[in-house]
């Protein structure tokens, strides 16, 4: 038996999305470019799934453009942004330092291209002060980026107050927001956050890989990465992927649908993590928020003495999947950089595990894992203080 | 345009009565290189091996470069056994071998005694046809050419070639015995293996492994490795994965901090040496090289080889890193090595690992070790795995 609590790595695609995928790619195969009808039932299907998306952030389906992954949505909107502001003289970027690194890398790729970019540090539970940010903001200014909830630790980033402070500029900043961990999840609003791009992932929320979106919100002026054919109006050419397409928006209708049952079952798994390990007396440190700044799907540990990879491999035989937050290696030591950013003692960088939970994940699994968990971390301590 | 490849094997032309044996071997090993190309037959003849091309020199090449006991391979051009066809292969293959100009000279090499002109002639008729037909970018040499242009007639054929190829030298895997090498993954262990196959060593490979304290992708590395030294064995590369973690924590529970990797190292040698046993192997190569991390002192391979009667072997041992990592560049394995999963958890490293360990000292912690029953529980645990390259397709 697998219990999977590595949920924000991937998530197991949906049964009604994997069949939706499978009906598209048995029947209804054509090309929402093609004439004929074959073609136009694709088209529908891509433009059904587009106002489900649109629906999951209070956006316009118009507004959603569908790429490969979250990745090429970052990618996309700041180099398509950039590229559509060459001639202007904004040449500055503001980002956090606990972005993915589908965006460090991609401020970092604009840097070379004589970009200057402002990298803030967040507080030490985790979370960015919006003020920090603003802080940043100069006339030169062109995008402030700020991801939604944090992949490593789940805290909750305060991007309506970022996204309002920004508008009430007198000058235009424009505002991504990274919502990759949060898309379908938690609430958001587009319109009432003033934000002017959102990256967005299927296979997060149980939808096959290979499919992400990109939210531009209307009138807002962006560069195409790839040219070609002319498909989603032209911003991203490309056939359509009408089969992952369809099983996110089959994804996202179950997730909205579920949202509040899947939150409160997530909710009791999480408890009866931490629950279960203070009963089985190891001392161990969350590195999440439990409160309303962080999600209840997304906790981070630290079990100071027992080194990450050797704990995930211990779970591992066990057949219970997590991520740990740093890499074991003699040479050097390769620590989560958003633990690092949160300025945590060494011993809690080396051994710190995320658990993230899906709706279909169960307390009694929770109490498995506390056990495993236990076990293995007086084990290695054992090793470790003889 | 090339029909035939000619390999020559130069070190093996001195093993005297053995010789047979040898290029037997060779051959073999060539026609296993080859399997995965259309079938042909690999002719021994003329003191020299011929390999008929199918349009795939490219394949063949690559792939022979990796047989050891050959010397040097030339692409060879079958001619009309007649002083034109000689004449005009050769102007073929200079153009070939020199397309811009260049300094060359002509040899022939007449076995067909029945043809009916002299070597020297043939060379000269040949030479003069070359001169009428190129331009001044062109010049002979006859002490220092840049390419020599070779003429052979033999009673069944006329050949001409240019070029020669380097080959991977050494003696065919397979003539010098079996031998065990200590795999680990690093970059020092796969260059040792090599330089057991390179001396004709037939090598099984032994790894040891902690999981869950290492990771499977570890393992991973070590099968890849094992892939890459298959290209280089002709054969499919045996692999003993021993299961160490039983031993690894009774070092930590039962031996002083400091001599953990000296006596983490005798254990190896100890199971090696029963592997070899059990293979017929005569010795055990390892990767490594004096001074180069505790265990690799002078004291400590004293130490740690007291295990073994064997001949421990070690071809880096007057290496320096660099030297290593170029060759391990060179023979493929350096981008598998540098993959970051460890075969040792930092939880086994001693902060202050013993850099002078001592025989008697080693032995007397061992005392609380139940070193034959660690090393069958081991064994018992040990898998076998047969690892050939990837099927390569075209």
């Amino acid at each position: 038996m697998v219990i999977y609590f590595d949920n924000s790595a991937t998530t197991q695609v949906s049964e009604k999305a994997a069949a939706k995928a499978l009906e598209v790619m048995r029947q209804n195969y054509g090309n929402p470019s093609s004439l004929y009808s074959l073609g136009l039932a694709a088209e529908k299907i891509v433009q059904d799934a587009r106002e489900k998306a649109a629906l999951a952030i209070g956006a316009q389906a118009e507004e959603i453009y569908f790429t490969g992954c979250g990745t090429e949505s970052n990618n996309w909107a700041f180099k398509g942004l950039a590229e559509a502001n060459r001639k202007g003289k904004k040449n500055h970027l503001v980002i956090t330092a606990i972005e993915h690194p589908a965006i460090l890398q991609t401020a970092k790729a604009l840097e070379n291209h004589g970009y200057q970019v402002s990298v803030v540090m967040p507080q030490k539970d985790g979370r960015m002060k919006a003020s920090d940010l603003l802080a940043k903001v100069k006339e030169e200014t062109l995008l402030v980026s700020c991801m939604h909830v944090n992949n490593e630790t789940g805290v909750i980033q305060p991007i309506a107050e970022i996204g309002c402070a920004l508008a009430a500029l007198s000058h235009k900043v424009y505002f991504h927001v990274d919502a990759v961990q949060s898309f379908a999840k938690l609430p958001i609003d587009v319109k009432k956050n003033k934000i002017d791009f959102l990256s967005a992932s299927g296979h997060k929320i149980h939808a096959p890989k290979g499919i992400g979106l990109l939210y531009v919100k209307k009138g807002v002026r962006i560069l195409p990465l790839l040219n070609g054919g002319g498909q989603e109006k032209g911003m991203r050419s490309g056939t359509e992927n009408v089969p992952g397409i369809a099983a996110f928006g089959v994804a996202i209708a179950e997730a909205l649908a579920q949202r509040k049952i899947r939150m409160q079952g997530m909710q009791a798994v999480c408890e009866a993590l931490c629950t279960g390990l203070q009963k089985e007396q190891i001392e161990f440190y969350s590195n999440s928020q439990m409160d309303e700044n962080g999600v209840p799907y997304i906790l981070n540990l630290s079990f100071p003495g027992a080194p990450a990879e050797v704990l995930l491999h211990y779970l591992e035989q066990d057949g219970i999947c997590v991520s740990a937050g740093s890499a074991c290696s003699s040479r050097k030591d390769i620590f989560s950089h958003v633990l690092q950013a949160m300025d945590l003692p060494k011993e809690r960088l080396a051994s710190s595990l995320r658990f993230s939970f899906s709706g279909s994940n169960t307390v009694e699994e929770a109490q498995i894992v506390a056990k495993s968990l236990a076990k293995a971390v007086r084990e290695i301590r054992g090793l470790r203080m003889k | 345009m090339y029909q035939l490849l000619l390999l020559r094997y130069g070190e093996l032309g001195l093993k005297g009565k053995n010789k047979n044996i040898f290029i037997h071997k060779l051959q073999k090993n060539i026609e296993n290189a080859l399997r995965d190309l259309p079938p042909r037959k690999v002719v021994s003849t003329w003191g020299r091996i011929m390999v008929p091309l199918q349009d795939d020199m490219e394949s063949v090449i690559e792939r022979l470069q990796k047989v050891f006991g050959i010397y040097s391979m030339s692409p060879v051009l079958q001619v009309e056994k007649s002083l034109t066809g000689l004449q005009q292969g050769a102007l073929t293959i200079l153009k070939e071998v020199l397309p811009h100009g260049g300094t060359f000279k002509v040899e022939t090499r007449r076995a067909d005694k029945n043809f009916p002109m002299l070597s020297p002639d043939i060379s000269l008729q040949v030479a003069n046809y070359l001169f009428d037909q190129i331009d001044d970018r062109y010049d002979a040499d006859l002490h220092h050419p840049q390419k020599t242009i070779h003429l052979e007639i033999r009673d069944e054929g006329a050949y001409v070639y240019g070029d020669t190829i380097a080959g991977a030298k050494g003696m065919p895997v397979g003539t010098g015995s079996k031998a065990v090498v200590l795999l680990s993954g690093g970059i020092d262990s796969p260059v040792a293996f090599w330089y057991g196959l390179k001396r004709g060593v037939d090598i099984t490979a032994v790894h040891f492994h902690s999981f869950p304290f290492t990771s499977e992708r570890a393992k991973e590395k070590v099968v890849d490795l094992c892939k890459e030294m298959a290209k280089w064995h002709c054969h499919a590369v045996k692999l003993y994965t021993v299961h160490f973690t039983e031993i690894q924590k009774e070092i930590r529970a039962l031996c002083p901090e400091n001599y953990g990797i000296t006596i983490m190292r005798r254990m190896m040698f100890r199971i090696a040496q029963k592997i070899a046993q059990k293979e017929e192997a005569l010795a055990i190569y390892t990767g490594e090289s004096v001074g180069q991390v505790a265990s690799q002192t002078l004291e400590s391979m004293y130490c740690i080889g007291e295990v073994t009667d064997m001949p421990v072997l070690r071809p880096l041992v007057g290496m320096d890193k660099e030297e290593i990592m170029e060759i391990a560049h060179k023979i493929g394995t350096y981008d598998i090595s540098i993959r970051p999963y460890e075969d040792c958890c930092t939880i086994f490293l001693p902060t202050f690992p013993k850099i002078r360990p001592k025989r008697e000292e080693a032995r007397d912690m061992e005392k609380a070790l139940p070193i034959e029953q660690l090393i069958e529980e081991a064994l018992a645990k040990t898998e076998v795995l047969f690892i050939q390259e990837d099927k390569r397709v075209y």
